[in-house]
């Protein structure tokens, strides 16, 4: 009897989640009369480029990400509790702002009138085509994204112990081995998590790569949105984008397994 | 060996200086331009809170605005009504139909938002095929309670688990029927999980685009749908200024906040002594 209770909940979970994925694969083997057809498949394969793109994007954006945020945390993790809390917090607090409005920020420092062009003009560099570059797509991305890495591996890196680094000092290691051999091992399923809340949304946005990328840097979540809401109307294309998008980050996450459901709650609370 | 230490403490907070600069050079820059008189973005020409008082002559911006309010309250309160009832069935259930049922609640929250925001889309057109069913206020407010409805239950689980199961037997003992024992003791116990899934879930309906701007139509927009509707077409300074007052809310409530919990965690300091 106890259980009943959470059956409006799975009610609503098989409603609103389930079934709509399945929508999601019918419309994808569908045409627009409802007959089987896989020519939605074969029609997307001249966007393979796009592909190779927004996941390489995405790729060097994590890895950014992972470079800045792994010393970062680390540091935090040292201070004192009190300054801990005070210096997370401003870590978060952009978070608070949304990403649109993050986005619009880099997108008027970043165009050719803009601020640091016109420094550049001041130092006698000239003008730098920055804005509607891939460049400016990547870095979109690390800047709304980064608190996304932090957190995770500070997390992690607040339960090893000084005497843990201590004790390997002690037993001869350097600086390097320390990091190599004993950070990093412990911090591993920090730096998973990070990864994969970086690499998923950085993957399939449409947002950031439209207002900095311009038009000539279409992503695969560009193409998505163009087959529902855009110029480009065909639902059945976008359904077989989003499904090869989904099964694609389904099996990164499957291999790295990060997404272990104890370790999610620890992370909650 | 105390001078290496020293160097390294001067490069490690040079280090967080420089982060911290890149995290709100681009915030302190987009607030200093909401004051500007002229449109550019490269020069100041003077100082004016014209913008201010366009944005809230803004009618799309200010209807915007209430109907996000709406909608995040409504999705949080419901959501956090429909999940914590569904903890407390989950945690009641055996190993395998708690499995299940947590990847599926897992789902919205590992699946790109994108293509939930697609599924959902899809569900909506084809209802609407049934029942008549009309993008706008109902589609994004059943979108929202969709995807904050996970991170209620995974804020309440833990603190289900965590309970004295005792508690509750010990209050059936003492002649309290289940239901009455559910609400005098357990939901006490878990109040601080039902309430933090409360805020993540309100803070999250606030700021969520993606999945609302593929479920919205267009006679129903909330904030962050309008905000890309205008920083698609052109520079805006009105924006510049929104996304000041936002900011400086923020900062009030978080700072609040602290004050708050550094005078209670005082509190309880004075009370041990």
């Amino acid at each position: 009897m106890k259980k009943l209770v959470s059956y409006p909940y799975i009610l609503w979970m098989l409603v609103f989640i389930i079934v709509p994925l399945f929508f999601v694969a019918y419309s994808a083997f569908t045409n627009d009369a409802g007959n089987f057809t896989t020519v939605n498949f074969t029609s997307i394969a001249k966007y393979t480029p796009v592909f190779l793109k927004s996941l390489w994007l995405a790729v060097i954006s994590t890895v950014i990400c992972l470079l800045i945020a792994y010393p970062l945390a680390f540091i935090l993790s040292r201070k004192s509790p009190r300054s801990q809390g005070m210096l997370i917090m401003l870590v978060m607090l952009p978070m608070w702002i949304n990403f649109l409005l993050r986005t619009y920020a880099w997108m008027t420092l970043l165009e050719n009138e803009g601020l640091i062009n016109k420094f550049l003009e001041l130092l006698g560099f000239g003008t730098v085509q920055m804005i509607n570059t891939q460049g400016a797509v990547v870095l979109g991305m690390v800047y709304n994204y980064l608190p996304f890495m932090v957190l995770p591996l500070y997390s992690i890196m607040c339960k090893i112990e000084p005497s843990v680094l201590e004790a390997a000092q002690d037993l001869g290691a350097g600086r390097f081995q320390t990091i190599f051999r004993v950070i990093l091992p412990l911090s591993r399923t920090g730096i998973l998590t990070g990864v994969i809340m970086v690499f998923v949304p950085s993957v399939s946005t449409f947002a950031i790569s439209r207002m900095l990328g311009g038009g000539s840097n279409m992503l695969i979540g560009d193409l998505i949105e163009e087959q529902f809401l855009g110029g480009a109307y065909n639902p059945n294309v976008g359904s077989a984008l989003s499904l090869i998008l989904m099964v694609v980050i389904l099996i990164i996450i499957g291999v790295t397994n990060t997404f272990d459901s104890d370790e999610m709650e620890g992370m909650l609370v | 060996m105390t001078k290496v230490k020293k160097k390294r403490r001067v490069g490690s907070n040079l280090y967080l200086g420089l982060v911290f600069l890149f995290l709100y050079l681009p915030i302190i820059v987009m607030m200093v331009f909401s004051f500007n008189e002229s449109k550019s973005r490269a020069n100041f020409t003077g100082f004016t809170f014209k913008w201010y008082a366009d944005l809230f002559e803004n009618d799309l911006i200010m209807n915007s605005f209430w109907n996000t309010i709406l909608i995040a309250v409504l999705s949080s309160v419901i959501a956090t009504i429909l999940g914590t009832l569904a903890a407390i069935g989950i945690s009641n259930m055996k190993k395998a139909a708690r499995k299940t049922v947590m990847n599926g609640t897992y789902l919205p929250i590992i699946n790109p938002e994108i293509v939930t925001g697609v599924s959902l889309c899809l569900l909506f057109v084809s209802l609407a095929g049934f029942f008549g069913l009309q993008f706008g206020f109902t589609t994004v407010l059943i979108a929202h309670i969709t995807f904050v409805l996970p991170y209620v239950i995974l804020n309440v689980l833990p603190k289900l688990r965590q309970m004295d199961k005792s508690i509750y037997e010990a209050a059936l003992d003492l002649g309290c029927n289940p239901w009455k024992a559910y609400w005098k003791v357990v939901l006490p116990e878990i109040m601080p999980g039902i309430f933090a899934g409360f805020l993540m879930s309100f803070t999250y309906s606030l700021d969520d685009f993606i999945i609302t701007y593929f479920v919205s139509g267009s006679g129903f927009q909330t904030l962050p749908v309008t905000i890309y509707g205008m920083v698609r077409k052109k520079v805006n300074p009105q924006i510049n200024a929104l996304s000041t007052i936002l900011f400086v809310v923020v900062l009030l409530l978080l700072v609040l906040m602290n004050i708050k919990s550094a005078k209670s965690a005082k509190k309880a300091k004075e009370k041990n002594y």
